[in-house]
């Protein structure tokens, strides 16, 4: 079975050079590529009882959004060069989810663009990229 | 939407100059009523020289028959409650929709209300030390009907094309029937249970929470605030209009988020309060056992304290009035029974955790002063209790009884909304028709005196158990059934833990 490499997007143009990263060593070695939008969200967060009824399709909504404006444009144009691609989006806290991921589908790396956070929160809790790299099972890429 | 806005404000404008003498007016006018609908709900039997209303007997024994006919599920399921609530069962891959953990903690938000403060207190005052243990009996009796009712309202939810869903006792009462061959039975009891609820809300979840508001704002303003609860009422029906009508969900949610915490910073106080009156603890711990027991100095004796305790905990934890069950139908899940099971921890936490533990505060300042409220009642009588200890601490406590008042409101403002859209459709028009309505009601509520206002709301979310707990009886066979199969796929791991 070949490898498997995982890449993080979030619609960024740091997301996308990670992207372009990772099909490059997916080219040479053979892999294939797993993309994946992580839709930050807490199943810990409180709501409204009126939210609460629109959550379903809240989430379907967003599910769609991801797949449409990011996931599927970047697979057809690499699926058109020949290359095997699998896409999936999850919801939850951006590291954690990206580390159950690459456990769940056994890849062997992960790709992610370094994300502009801003000062003051990086402060208080860090950044998603360190907690990744802190983390993560598998060896991590952090794209400039 | 500003239109809107604008009437409201020329409304309640209107409203406010005519307020010479409205408190008194609308106090003469709601009096005679709330008398007489409390009569008819509080029907009582005299037993053994206590008045038993046959309405909280109804409740009893629905509470009790539950918990045996489930097999002590309140004490079964409540491990399991738990690792469900954290996450343990959670499939990722429905992550995103609404986890366990939120529908308890948004049904929680809409039962910890002021009951919890000022109900107990209530509680002491009326029906002795001793209403406390039948408070805790009654939670945890509750934590039954609770189980069965959130399941079902689960599993005969109503989904809608665009993927929306409405939920509760209306649906399973109306489906439930109808599927044993009692359609029309069934759609008269979804009917009253829905007219019920809508009247309910705009009773005990919403007049009742913003008179309290205002009483202990009053309090602590040193009574400034005197004859002024129509300007009180305003601004409170101002900023439930913004988030329910305005759509301002910001302040909702802030509302949502500093509720539990507000919750655990009270518990927490109270239990410094409680610690530095240490040596009062064991006689007011006596004290609950032997008023339970004997309820000496209440009317009816031990009867006349656990009638006291069974009402105060149904108003606080809701068990058997069917409003959680409204909440958690929104949880898309495929097992009705899990959000049966999360669902018991709510009179757990709201009626054997907090209101305890006031119970516990009010009964220790008690036994070390006896006099220390004066003829303080309800919030302000609990307020006094911490008073004692930290002067600064009604200021506080009132906020966080406005938080609670708050976040009671909105949460009932929904189930409001579903008795009424169950009555009248999903439409957008009446919806907001029944949102202005119950603005109108948050001002009304400050300007009513305690007294015929917890009565009038007291007596119409009983009679709303009337065809709920009726419902729940027909209705238990099939939640036994998917209990026993639940547990059986659970054993044999049929049901994975992803955690």
């Amino acid at each position: 079975m070949p490898n498997k490499l995982l890449v993080a997007l979030d619609g960024s143009d740091c997301g996308r050079r990670a992207l372009a990263a990772a099909a490059q060593h997916a080219k040479l070695t053979g892999s294939d590529l797993v993309l994946t939008y992580v839709i930050d969200w807490s199943p810990y967060s409180f709501h409204t009882p009126e939210e609460l009824s629109e959550r379903h399709e809240r989430r379907e909504s967003e599910i769609e959004r991801a797949n449409a404006a990011v996931l599927q444009p970047e697979a057809a144009a690499l699926i058109n060069a020949g290359m095997t691609v699998q896409t999936l989006v999850r919801h939850g806290k951006i590291a954690e989810t990206l580390v159950e991921l690459a456990k769940e589908l056994d890849v062997s790396q992960i790709y992610i663009g370094r994300i502009g956070e801003s000062r003051v929160r990086s402060m208080i809790f860090g950044t998603v990229t360190a907690a990744l790299v802190q983390t993560s099972p598998v060896p991590v890429t952090v794209v400039p | 939407m500003g239109r809107l806005f604008l009437t409201f404000i020329v409304l309640i404008a209107a409203f406010g100059n005519a307020h010479a003498g409205i408190d008194e007016t609308i106090n003469a006018a709601t009096a005679p009523i709330a008398e007489w609908v409390g009569q008819v709900v509080f029907f009582k039997i005299p037993i053994l020289g206590a008045q038993l209303p046959v309405v909280v007997l109804w409740l009893v024994v629905g509470a009790v028959f539950f918990t045996v006919y489930m097999g002590f599920i309140n004490v079964r399921g409540f491990k399991h409650a738990i690792s469900l609530v954290k996450g343990d069962y959670a499939d990722p891959n429905s992550s995103g929709e609404v986890s366990h953990f939120q529908a308890l903690a948004t049904a929680v938000s809409g039962t910890v209300g002021i009951g919890n403060i000022g109900g107990v207190a209530v509680a002491v005052t009326v029906g002795g030390a001793g209403a406390t243990f039948w408070l805790i009996v009654a939670g945890f009796l509750g934590m039954s009907t609770k189980f069965v009712e959130c399941t079902l309202g689960v599993k005969y939810r109503q989904e809608f094309d665009d993927g929306h869903v409405s939920g509760g006792p209306m649906y399973y009462l109306n489906k439930g029937f109808s599927e044993r061959g009692m359609a029309g039975f069934g759609k008269f009891m979804g009917t009253f249970y829905a007219v019920g609820i809508f009247i309910g809300a705009l009773g005990i979840g919403n007049m009742f929470q913003s008179n309290q508001a205002y009483v202990q704002l009053n309090h602590v303003a040193g009574g400034a605030l005197d004859g002024l609860g129509w300007l009180v009422g305003l601004i409170l029906a101002a900023i439930v209009f913004s988030v329910i009508i305005g759509g301002i969900k910001s302040i909702a949610r802030v509302t949502e988020k500093i509720v539990p915490f507000m919750a655990i910073f009270y518990c927490l106080f109270a239990i410094i309060v409680i610690l530095m009156n240490a040596n009062t603890i064991p006689q007011a711990i006596a004290n609950i056992f032997t008023g339970a027991f004997t309820g000496e100095g209440v009317a009816g004796g031990a009867l006349g304290a656990m009638i006291i305790g069974f009402q105060r905990a149904v108003f606080s934890n809701e068990a058997g009035i069917g409003s959680a069950s409204i909440a958690h139908s929104a949880v898309r899940t495929e097992e009705p029974v899990t959000e049966g099971i999360v669902s018991l921890l709510e009179p757990f936490i709201d009626t054997i955790v907090i209101c305890t533990i006031t119970a516990l505060v009010i009964g220790t300042a008690q036994v070390a002063d006896p006099s220390f409220a004066g003829d303080a009642k309800g919030v302000a009588m609990t307020s006094a209790a911490f008073e004692r200890e930290f002067s600064w601490f009604p200021l506080p406590l009132a906020f966080a009884a406005l938080l609670f008042a708050f976040s009671t409101m909105i949460s009932w403002s929904y189930y409001g909304l579903k008795g009424w859209t169950y009555l009248f459709g999903e439409g957008d028009t009446g919806q907001t028709i029944y949102k202005l309505l119950f603005c109108a009601f948050v001002a009304l509520g400050c300007v009513v005196q305690l007294g015929p206002i917890l009565d009038i709301s007291d007596a119409l979310v009983f009679l709303i158990c009337v065809p709920n707990i009726l419902g729940l009886y027909f209705l238990a066979p099939i939640v036994k059934r998917e209990m026993n199969s639940y547990f059986r796929r659970l054993e044999s791991g049929e049901i994975k833990k992803f955690k």
